[in-house]
């Protein structure tokens, strides 16, 4: 029974009264390619589209404006919900922002546990990004075989810190628990089951007909465009710029690891499938070289510095002013020095800073996410016209857009 | 939730005495509900893996239609917007009846960790919710337990053609 | 009489400052101290007046006045080689300063370095577009647009972008509250059923510390679900475990048309495989 309310149908979506016989089309903001909440409004001549014009915020939450109302490690979890797919890297990043703010490092063995967890995301991710993909396109199968190998990684993951999503398994100064037994032991299998698995998504995908008909020569993002859009990640490593920040800026125990950046020089959305694939053999690579270091670490695993970061359980729960700090510290928070930081991780999907302006009391003063997909999406302005229809849904595949980032 | 203010037990709330033909036709609704693909945010990738390969949805006999007009049950998954909310109305407008709506996730069912501005607190201040799913996102075994749950509520109730309006909303 | 709460920051502030506590601050270096960001300095500096400068935390941080962005910022990229605007927002700085500090965070990817460029601006002032020399800055300034209400002059689309077309208010200004003011909270309210429905639907629930009757008791309802309204006072709620499904199976014309769930005998795995 229809129930009276204010919103009556209309009809704004498709009008053809236009002189230059172009269809506007909606895409609205619910739609079943999986990617969230993207309005595109489309002018199409045909079955090209003529303008496109992207809009968002229908996932805005309000989480720069949470995080200046809320202590530095209570933000902590929201920052999980920005890139949800791969949560551990947006905490990893927030995290080693306030670490620089403040001045400390994380102990060795709490670095190995983060990078560890840090490409086991992005692995998720990009199972994640081929599975919903290769949906879109068509490929139906790929969705479930590559769900059924983002299962196992996050059953690792629930194992770890107890969620499969959003995870906050990082906590500023290093991480709160120490691996599971046998954790390293499921790893390793996961790891021998995702090298076959990936090589059947290879040999199902890469040299398929239909797959490289729908791909190539599909959003040719060139070296140009994306330096202007700021695009960052595979986006601009898919247009031949080997600029990747684990290498050339590197932070935490990067400098120590050995892996290769793929880069592709043809720009199209067949390149950037292909760099996906190839980066989750380096992901892959990174896992296995940092088993023995995690072995071979001392087991400290949050930083030594009770100005700010809280003492550990058992001292908590024995010494009286590991108490009294930890008191201080979880209810008023902890008050880093007056200035300002930006720090940029390269998470899966690019480049994701957090610039925290702090005014020395326990909450940030301004605390901007720099979120790669918010540029990905307007790079759809530019991208999009000259495209059939179809290629639409193939581009925002493709670009590994989230809508939790961009929006915030 | 909201808190509305409105008798919802007008009708007295007597017991429902179901017949048979009632029994048929919720037992043939129950197992073939088809959800509508909401999903919004983090708790739409849980909704994804429920549907995929471990934790199957299709052995409830639940196929995620993208129209609206061809769907049963709007699982809304992920944080309502205000300006989103429009649409969200619009969409549960278009949905024929029998219709049925789950509110997965803390920020459908009460705004979740976003206490925010921009944040609808409770997606049962725009649509009538049939059954609320706590977790952050929840398991896929929960929204498993809650599609079970909503299955026995239409076991139960009788099988009238034209639902009667649940909510005044 | 009833504390002063002064309206024009609203943020949350620490209920407990020490009064000796003396803040410190991030080490600031001179722009001399590497030889990359001297050179971007002096470079820089003939080309418009720069009016603080400093080195914090591998950062070089340059204030300029607000006229001279686009001359800075194209100067950067076209003579130092910084090729990319990474970021582009604004703090709100109008109650201690009267206006806003605009931040343009930039990269290098050939020198490796990043750097920012500050100006303020009063608040009611505008500030030029850069979309001429970074694309990136037509959705930035749109969104700086919407969280603060800081136009661009000469932009090619100064609209809302993450805010609905029609909100009011400007979200990030320290004067907006973090629940929104009257115009936010019945937003959704009055687009879909109108003013009128504001009383039956009721007031949104913002306290999360709220606590019902009932709650402290039984908070977790999981497994005693019961139809809405029904009464669940000391004593007398109906106990209803969890169930999958009807107990006894549902029956249709005495044949078993579910049948019932039997925990014993039903497989469970050991162990996940």
């Amino acid at each position: 029974m229809q129930q009276v309310n204010r919103l009556k149908p209309f009809f704004e979506n498709i009008t053809f009264d236009r002189d230059d016989n172009t269809m506007v089309v909606n895409f609205g903001p619910q739609h079943p390619s999986a990617h969230g909440q993207l309005r595109l409004v489309l002018e199409l001549q045909g079955e090209e589209v003529v303008k496109a014009h992207p809009d968002v915020g229908y996932l805005h939450r309000g989480m720069e404006k949470m995080g200046e109302n809320m202590i530095y490690n209570e933000f902590l979890p929201t920052t999980d919900r920005m890139d949800y797919i791969a949560s551990t890297a947006n905490n990893y990043g927030y995290a080693l922002a306030i670490e620089k703010l403040i001045g400390i490092e994380a102990p060795r063995r709490a670095e190995v546990i983060r990078t560890m967890l840090v490409e086991l995301n992005r692995i998720i991710s990009h199972l994640f990004w081929l599975a919903t993909h290769a949906l879109d396109v068509g490929a139906m199968s790929i969705f479930l075989y590559a769900f059924r190998e983002r299962e196992f990684a996050m059953d690792l993951m629930e194992d770890y810190c107890g969620a499969r999503l959003t995870h906050s398994a990082v906590r500023i100064g290093g991480v709160p628990l120490d691996l599971p037994k046998g954790w390293i032991t499921n790893l390793e299998k996961f790891m021998f089951i995702l090298d076959e698995q990936i090589k059947v998504y290879e040999g199902l995908l890469t040299k398929n007909r239909i797959w490289r008909m729908r791909l190539e020569n599909v959003g040719v993002v060139d070296a140009n465009m994306a330096r202007q859009w700021g695009c960052t990640g595979i986006v601009l490593r898919g247009a031949g710029v080997k600029w990747d920040l684990r290498k050339e800026m590197p932070y935490g125990l990067y400098p120590e690891l050995e892996f290769n950046i793929p880069v592709s020089n043809t720009g199209d959305s067949y390149g950037r499938y292909k760099l996906h694939m190839q980066e989750m053999y380096e992901s892959m690579k990174i896992l296995k070289q940092l088993i023995p270091m995690y072995e071979e670490s001392e087991s400290q695993l949050m930083a030594h510095a009770p100005e700010y970061i809280s003492a550990s359980k058992e001292d908590i729960m024995t010494q009286n002013y590991s108490l009294m700090q930890h008191f201080v510290l979880v209810t008023q928070g902890m008050r880093p020095p007056v200035g300002e930081v930006y720090v940029a991780t390269e998470s899966p999907k690019g480049e994701l800073g957090f610039f925290v302006s702090s005014d020395g009391s326990p909450y940030p003063y301004r605390l901007k996410l720099r979120a790669p997909s918010f540029w990905h999406t307007g790079l759809l302005q530019d991208l999009l016209p000259g495209h059939q229809l179809a290629d639409v849904v193939t581009i925002i595949g493709n670009l590994n857009i989230v809508f939790g980032e961009i929006d915030r | 939730m909201a808190q509305h203010k409105v008798n919802y037990l007008a009708d007295g709330g007597a017991p429902i005495a179901l017949t048979t033909v009632d029994k048929i036709v919720n037992f043939g609704r129950s197992n073939s509900l088809w959800p509508m693909t909401y999903g919004l945010a983090c708790c739409a990738i849980e909704m994804m893996a429920t549907g995929a390969s471990r934790f199957d949805f299709d052995r409830f006999g639940t196929i995620f239609r993208a129209s609206p007009r061809q769907s049963d049950v709007l699982v809304i998954a992920g944080t309502l917007t205000k300006k989103h909310a429009e649409f969200l109305r619009r969409l549960y407008d278009q949905m024929p009846d029998p219709k049925w709506v789950i509110s997965m996730g803390s920020c459908a069912n009460t705004g979740g960790m976003f206490n925010t501005y921009a944040t609808v607190q409770g997606a049962d201040r725009v649509i009538p919710v049939d059954i609320y799913l706590p977790g952050c996102a929840p398991r896929p075994e929960t929204l498993q337990y809650a599609l079970m749950m909503l299955q026995r509520k239409i076991r139960k109730e009788p099988a009238k053609l034209a639902q009667k309006a649940k909510r005044l909303i | 009489m009833r504390a002063y709460k002064p309206k024009d920051n609203l943020q949350k502030k620490s209920y407990h400052n020490d009064r000796f506590y003396i803040k410190p601050t991030l080490k600031r270096g001179s722009v001399y101290d590497d030889s990359t960001f001297s050179a971007d300095y002096l470079s820089l500096s003939n080309i418009v007046e720069i009016t603080e400068s400093y080195i914090e935390l591998d950062h070089l941080v340059i204030y300029i006045k607000p006229e001279d962005n686009i001359k800075t910022i194209e100067h950067l990229k076209t003579v130092r080689a910084y090729d990319f605007l990474v970021e582009l927002s604004a703090i709100d700085y109008i109650s201690s300063r009267g206006g806003f500090e605009i931040f343009y965070e930039m990269l290098s990817t050939s020198k490796r370095k990043r750097l920012r460029v500050k100006t303020f601006i009063k608040d009611g002032e505008a500030i030029e577009s850069v979309e001429n020399i970074f694309r990136m800055a037509n959705w930035s300034e749109r969104e700086m647009y919407d969280m603060f209400g800081i136009v661009a002059n000469n932009h090619s689309y100064m609209k809302r972008i993450l805010m609905p077309d029609d909100w009011q208010g400007y979200p990030l200004r320290k004067t907006y509250p973090l629940h929104g003011d009257e115009a936010a909270q019945w937003y959704e309210v009055d687009k879909i059923f109108g003013k009128e429905a504001r009383d039956i639907i009721g007031p949104e629930l913002r306290d999360a510390a709220a606590i019902d009757r009932y709650d402290t008791t039984r908070f977790a309802r999981l497994g005693h679900e019961v139809p809405y309204g029904t009464d669940i006072s000391d004593g007398n709620e109906p106990d209803t475990p969890i169930r999958y499904q009807e107990e006894g199976g549902v029956a249709l014309f005495g044949k078993k048309l579910v049948t019932p769930f039997d925990e014993i005998e039903s497989k469970n795995l050991e162990e996940r495989r």
